[in-house]
């Protein structure tokens, strides 16, 4: 287990924490890297539509789904290429959902916004903000009824809280008691508008006792406290049958999506957080700890960036729909 | 660009400068919707204006649909007149319930005693790739409710002027502002500023057959009408501008003349606005027909990411081309 000194905030490593370590940073270093190719295959016109990058924020999607089990579901956002990549969705099958290809982990269907895998329980890249909360406590109330121990993990971010549907969704988890775990990711920004001018009260955490929901709010841009927040709260959510709000505070350092100038804040606040780039802070960690070697990092980094082209060339050679196929899945093939 | 009475701008600028308009003529007037403000507009049609007219006059508002065009609906039954912008379509069901149960309703419920004089403007329209929830068609939905007026700005005069006759308007409008059109230039006379909002416009005069559609289809069918004109047809192309309550007479007349129709729209076809205008046609105009008035409209499907099946499921130039072609039994 890694050790964190609450009170000092430093946290501690010891050589058992190795490969530990090393696989958040691996987690984190590849979601990073993968998505700065796909901002590059954006520009060159390969990925289309919208695309909402995470970079920033790898260390709460990373944090948190180290902790699920297989059994567990896990819903997200348009913002969710992190949760597919941690929930261990094949590069490859991400990408060439980005691409539209048949390949592609949604068959070409849904693009970087609906990613979906049945494998590993993954229900989307859902992208009418806030949508996806009630679906998440619907989910855990069929594994209540149905007596099973999973349990449902749900990621949203800060604006979404301001809908209506997150706080008919916090009544209904806890009032039917259902396993669900609500993962805020409070990156202070809905689109342009900072969460000052979106909620009356700022900090999210005091929005779940409200419901009579246990809430923690921890640093989002520490994977290591991510990581010990979410198994707590998880271990709560499945030995309890309850909901729990853990709300992440991280912060997004690229624009919203393609299509934002970003006038809406200044450069040296991006700046700033990006002194807590949560990759940069476990690499440091670890190093300064003698935890890992340059080499291990330069091992990391080859490995990651053959996985990424892997995922490109997977993308490439990926084939098209056939038009006559167009009105598939509007119906389930099965029929009574 | 002024080009003596006429100015070329885009469709993004013609909406700007009809919002600024109503800012500067009426202090009660106010727009709101979610990154209206700090962001510029969504599609940056707001920029600059937070910095003109102050958060006041240009409220950013958190996401909450039903919350923001409730309060909106509030706001214009006491005295103000919000311009409330739901920044696509795609997210104002979440408001639906607002807009059908309590702006549509109040100044019947209330036996005339409570108009609610509010705008909604939404951003809509197909064909950027952004997949299925971000993809829809809601016009027809809209369309059918009474209580309210439905507006298509396919030109860049609507797109100027239908909101300040909105304006003026005492019961609920909802316009909607096609994205597809935002960077597309069009000269407009430098005099332009409201415009009628009870009737649909012929934009092209032809005897063969009329095309109706409304919104950015529009200019599909624009453009397959130059191209059939090469050919030899005379189309007659009519934008329907007003979805709700629906011109009958611009319709009947191109009817009566071309005796040929065909609709267009990227909605589903199933109960779309094609289907009311056709049931028109048939009540009205049916022994003036020629043929049976034939549609072109959306396939019947969730629109899908990848290009090729996104084209695929709407209705193509080629496809009008085509459809009018076989309608008169060309070549
Ligand atoms: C219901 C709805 N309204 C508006 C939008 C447009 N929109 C997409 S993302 C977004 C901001 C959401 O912010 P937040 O929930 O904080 O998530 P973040 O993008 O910061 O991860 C908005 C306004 C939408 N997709 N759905
Ligand atoms: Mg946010």
């Amino acid at each position: 287990m890694i050790v964190m000194d609450q009170e000092t905030e430093i946290q501690i490593l010891t050589a058992s924490d190795r490969d530990r370590g090393l696989q958040l940073l691996y987690q984190m270093k590849l979601i990073r890297r993968f998505e700065e190719k796909s901002a590059e295959l954006y520009s060159k016109e390969k990925i289309r539509g919208f695309l909402h990058l995470y970079v920033g924020e790898e260390a709460v999607a990373v944090g948190v789904i180290q902790n699920l089990t297989a059994d567990d579901n896990l819903l997200s956002t348009y913002r969710e290429h992190g949760h597919a990549l941690a929930r261990g969705i094949n590069p490859g099958s991400i990408m060439a959902e980005m691409y539209g290809k048949v390949q592609g982990c949604s068959r070409g269907r849904g693009g970087s916004m609906h990613l979906f895998d049945a494998a590993t329980k993954f229900y989307g890249g859902n992208a009418i903000v806030a949508g996806h909360l009630a679906m998440a406590v619907g989910m855990a109330l069929a594994s209540k009824k149905q007596k099973k121990n999973n349990i449902t993990c749900c990621f949203f971010g800060e604006g979404a809280a301001a809908e209506g549907e997150f706080h008919e969704a916090m009544n209904l988890a806890a009032l039917w008691s259902v396993p669900v775990l609500f993962v805020c990711e409070n990156n202070l920004y809905a689109m342009g508008t900072a969460i000052r001018y979106s909620h009356s009260v700022v900090e999210i955490e005091k929005k779940g006792p409200a419901y009579g929901i246990e809430t923690e709010a921890v640093d989002g841009m520490n994977v290591l406290s991510v990581q010990k927040a979410a198994k707590l709260a998880i271990e709560k959510v499945r030995t309890a049958g309850k909901p729990f709000l853990l709300v992440c505070n991280t912060y997004r350092f690229r624009a919203h999506s393609m299509f934002d100038a970003e006038l809406y804040r200044d450069k040296s606040e991006v700046e700033e957080w990006k002194k807590k780039d949560p990759i940069s802070q476990l690499q440091n960690l670890m190093s300064n700890q003698d935890i890992i070697s340059l080499k291990d990092i330069d091992e990391i980094n080859e490995k990651i960036e053959s996985e990424v082209l892997k995922a490109v060339e997977f993308a490439e050679k990926g084939t098209w729909e056939p038009v006559e196929d167009l009105k598939k899945f509007v119906y389930s093939e099965a029929r009574i | 660009m002024n080009t003596g009475n006429f100015i070329k701008i885009t469709y993004r600028e013609a909406i700007k400068q009809g919002i600024r308009e109503a800012l500067q003529k009426d202090e009660n007037i106010f727009l709101m919707g979610e990154d209206v403000g700090h962001y510029g507009g969504a599609f940056a049609v707001s920029k600059g204006l937070l910095q003109e007219f102050g958060s006041e006059r240009i409220m950013d508002v958190p996401l909450s649909e039903s919350g923001f065009v409730g309060a909106g609906i509030g706001a214009a039954l006491s005295g103000m007149r919000p311009i409330v912008e739901i920044m696509t379509v795609n997210f104002s069901l979440l408001a639906m319930d607002q807009i059908a149960n309590n702006a549509a309703t109040l100044l019947h419920m209330s036996g005339g005693q409570f108009n609610v004089p509010l705008v909604i403007r939404m951003g809509c329209g197909i064909g950027r790739q952004l997949a299925a929830q971000h993809s829809h068609s809601w016009e027809p939905l809209f369309a059918h409710i009474a209580g309210l007026k439905v507006l298509a700005a396919g030109t860049h005069e609507d797109a100027r002027g239908m909101l300040l006759t909105a304006l003026d308007d005492p019961d609920p409008v909802i316009i909607f502002e096609y994205t597809f059109l935002l960077n597309k230039e069009a000269e407009i006379p430098t005099t332009a500023g409201a415009v009628d909002i009870t009737k649909a416009k012929v934009l092209r005069q032809g005897t063969d057959i009329s095309i109706i559609s409304y919104g950015a289809c529009i200019h599909k069918a624009l453009d397959a009408a130059k191209e059939l004109a090469t050919a030899g047809i005379n189309a007659e192309v009519i934008d329907l501008r007003i979805l709700r309550p629906i011109d009958d007479s611009t319709i009947l007349t191109s009817v009566k003349k071309t005796n040929k129709v065909l609709l267009v729209e990227d909605a589903w076809a199933s109960l779309n606005v094609s289907s009311e205008i056709s049931a028109r046609i048939m009540e009205n105009a049916f022994y003036e027909l020629d043929l049976p008035v034939q549609r072109l409209s959306g396939v019947e499907v969730p629109i899908p990411y990848p290009k090729h099946l996104e084209d695929a499921a709407l209705p193509q130039t080629s496809d009008i081309i085509n459809q009018v072609k076989k309608m008169l039994q060309y070549g």
